[in-house]
């Protein structure tokens, strides 16, 4: 087992840079979530970890070595990858063996292996069928068994329940992280799925455009994303953006929006122009004792909960209240947004303002 | 059963696909049948008018490729010893005697010594050709690929002269390794684009999954692509060695004693006094038989090549 370090890695494929000088830590045992939309670089990071992709300049630590140019087999990391890639000429238990052979390990203990694997992931019924015929969820296990049989230092998952289907997605995915909680291995984990990085996860790092937006535990990014990119990404709805042109100081705890002034956590920073000021739409409440006025567009109902999208003076927004509140479309609604989770944007930067609440998560990153 | 089906054919529709399926085979089984009953007649039956579809089976025409024979006289017959075996006595019956075997024997080992080495020397270079087609980045890729194409464009006739002249200087000429060497050259080009296609359909990360698994690249290869491409390399082998078992005009070209293979050979079988044609159907008999068993024992792996890519599981 094994703690990852991630120094300035970069990769060019010819003109095009996949991955821009990314740095993180993976703690060893660490459930690791790289999350990210489609082409940002996840799968070219992870192939780079594992040495599949050899990375234009930075650097790789596994275990305390460096080993950014060595080849895959020297690294003892296993890939799980997307269509599991299983071989289709070798039985259950062959594929299973397969990196056992490898290592020219003696046949009796291949075959104690093989069972105590089989044993964990409960495919000890399907060893000797051909992998051609096997259900999503079973292929999914060969792949696992055929990772884990070789103990190796990490994991390496490349959006291992893509192709399963929504139904299944869920029950693999707590299946697996049972299986991390039970094995402790370092596990790197891809996926574009915001929902299930943060379920999953014990740390997670947010990649756009090749770089690293931001890493940390779920918690601590849903609270205080690190850019705009990050608190939209993340959050289902996302963040509210409410736009408006005007200055911060440091030291400033009120910010004035379209005339209105609201409480928001201590600035570390000053900033004037275009900015942002972002709130979760759970923090959102209608009140109409309030000043801030908007009118309701839409409302959808979630059972316990509905949400109301609003147009505000500052852009549209969205508001997660108990569905017990009585609001009808075309109403007009005081909005109040809870003072201790507010974050301000510079827009044009993207970039969260430093402040007394989220600077404990922005400065290690 | 009542209704109809969407996917499955009426019975009627069943009957009319069988029967067109076995006109069909009639019409091109019948040159080969035609030739089979041809070996097993005597040269009577054999140019009979109108054809004799019933006749009493002999095996004049298999002693006669086999042999060697003189004519001899009924008298100088009488005087002889009985024969000694069946075959002198098949001879001795058309009035022959065998002196010596034919040269048949030797010329369709030639046919298998080239037809199977050059057929093994072109997947062996074939495959690996066309898996470093497939997998890396080989400079002026597309160049190549319609190079080594284009030398199967030209037909032998026009570059049998160059290869003779060639062949002459390097002492090439009427060998076996000649012959091996010029349909290997011939078939790469066959096999490396029909190999290349096969292994492109592999997906790469099986080979990824190996070298994750501690193999070297060519462990990848041969453990994890080879298998997979085993339908493709004998669908491959099957065309390969079709070509150059039939191959008639560089055989006739370049060779004329020693490597001589069947194909120019089984023509100029003539026997005493006459056409033989029973000896010359039973060359053609025999000359089919190899390829057919290779066909057979690879057909399982020739119907699913062909039809790839288009059921891929
Ligand atoms: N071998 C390659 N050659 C050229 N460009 C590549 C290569 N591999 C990846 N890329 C490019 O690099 C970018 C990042 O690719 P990558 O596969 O890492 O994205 P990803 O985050 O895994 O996306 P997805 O969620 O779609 O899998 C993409 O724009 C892709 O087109
Ligand atoms: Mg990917």
């Amino acid at each position: 087992m094994a703690q990852i370090i991630i120094k300035n890695l970069r990769k060019d494929f010819g003109d095009f840079t996949a991955v821009k000088a990314s740095s993180f830590t993976i703690e060893d045992g660490e459930f690791f979530m790289l999350l990210g939309p489609s082409g940002c670089g996840k799968t070219t990071t992870l192939r780079m970890i594992a040495g599949l992709e050899l990375p234009t300049s930075g650097e790789i630590f596994i275990d305390g070595e460096e080993v950014s140019q060595k080849r895959a087999s020297q690294r003892d990391i296993a890939f799980v990858f997307q269509m599991f890639a299983l071989y289709p000429h070798m039985n259950v238990r062959q594929n299973i063996s397969y990196p056992l052979k490898s290592q020219g390990m003696p046949r009796a203990q291949i075959k104690a292996k093989v069972a105590e694997v089989a044993k964990i992931l409960g495919i000890e019924d399907i060893l000797s069928k051909p992998v051609g015929g096997l259900s999503g969820g079973d292929r999914q296990r060969v792949a696992l068994g055929r990772a884990i049989v070789r103990e190796p230092k990490a994991f390496m998952m490349d959006e291992p329940l893509g192709a399963l289907d929504a139904e299944f997605r869920e029950h693999m995915s707590e299946e697996l992280r049972a299986l991390h909680d039970r094995m402790g291995a370092t596990t790197v984990y891809v996926t574009h799925d915001q929902l299930e990085a943060m379920q999953m996860g014990d740390k997670i790092v947010v990649m756009n455009h090749g770089s690293v937006e931001q890493f940390g535990v779920p918690q601590q990014i849903y609270d205080w994303p690190a850019s705009l990119f990050v608190a939209d990404f993340i959050g289902s709805p996302p963040m509210n953006f409410l736009h408006f042109n005007g200055a911060v100081g440091e030291g400033d705890s009120k910010v004035s929006l379209s005339g209105q002034v609201f409480d928001i956590p201590q600035q570390l920073q000053a900033a004037s122009g275009d900015l942002v000021f972002g709130v979760r739409p759970e923090h959102v409440s209608l009140n109409d004792a309030s000043a801030y006025k908007g009118k309701v567009l839409a409302i959808e109902y979630l059972g316990t909960t509905q949400v109301i999208t609003i147009e505000s003076a500052n852009g549209v927004l969205k508001a997660r209240v108990a569905s017990a509140d009585m609001v009808e479309v075309g109403q007009q609604v005081g909005l109040v947004f809870n003072p201790r989770t507010i974050s301000l944007f510079d827009k044009s930067t993207g970039a969260a303002l430093l402040s007394d609440a989220n600077k404990g998560v922005l400065d290690h990153g | 059963m009542s209704g109809f089906s969407v996917t499955e054919p009426s019975q009627r529709q069943k009957w009319i696909a069988g029967l067109l399926v076995i006109t069909y085979a009639m019409v091109t089984l019948m040159p080969l049948l035609w030739i089979i009953a041809t070996g097993f007649k005597s040269p009577e039956d054999a140019i009979s008018y109108p054809p004799k579809v019933l006749f009493e089976p002999s095996l004049e025409g298999y002693v006669n490729l086999f042999s060697s024979r003189t004519r001899i006289t009924t008298g100088m017959q009488e005087s002889l010893q009985p024969a000694e075996t069946w075959y002198e006595q098949v001879a001795r019956d058309s009035g022959t005697i065998i002196v010596g075997p034919s040269r048949y024997g030797q010329r369709f080992l030639n046919s298998v010594v080239i037809g199977f080495g050059s057929t093994f020397l072109a997947i062996v270079f074939g495959t690996m050709a066309a898996y470093a087609f497939s997998r890396f980045k080989v400079p002026i890729k597309d160049d190549l690929l319609f190079f080594i194409l284009s030398t199967r464009m030209m037909p032998p006739i026009a570059v049998a002269i160059p290869i003779f002249l060639m062949f002459r200087q390097l002492g090439l000429n009427d060998t076996q390794l000649g012959m091996i060497l010029l349909y290997t050259a011939v078939n790469l080009s066959l096999s490396v684009w029909l190999l290349k296609g096969f292994i492109d359909e592999i997906p790469f990360e099986y080979e990824e999954a190996a070298l994750i698994d501690g193999y070297t690249r060519f462990q990848a290869f041969y453990k994890v692509v080879l298998p997979q491409a085993a339908t493709g390399i004998a669908s491959t082998a099957i065309f390969c060695l079709i070509f150059a078992w039939n191959e008639y005009a560089f055989a006739v070209l370049l060779t004329s004693g020693n490597a001589q293979t069947a194909p120019p050979f089984i023509p100029t079988i003539i026997g005493v006094g006459g056409q033989d044609w029973p000896a010359v159907a039973a060359g053609a008999t025999i000359f089919l038989i190899p390829v057919m068993i290779f066909t057979i024992l690879l057909r399982k792996h020739l119907l699913r090549g062909i039809t790839f890519g288009a059921v891929r599981k």
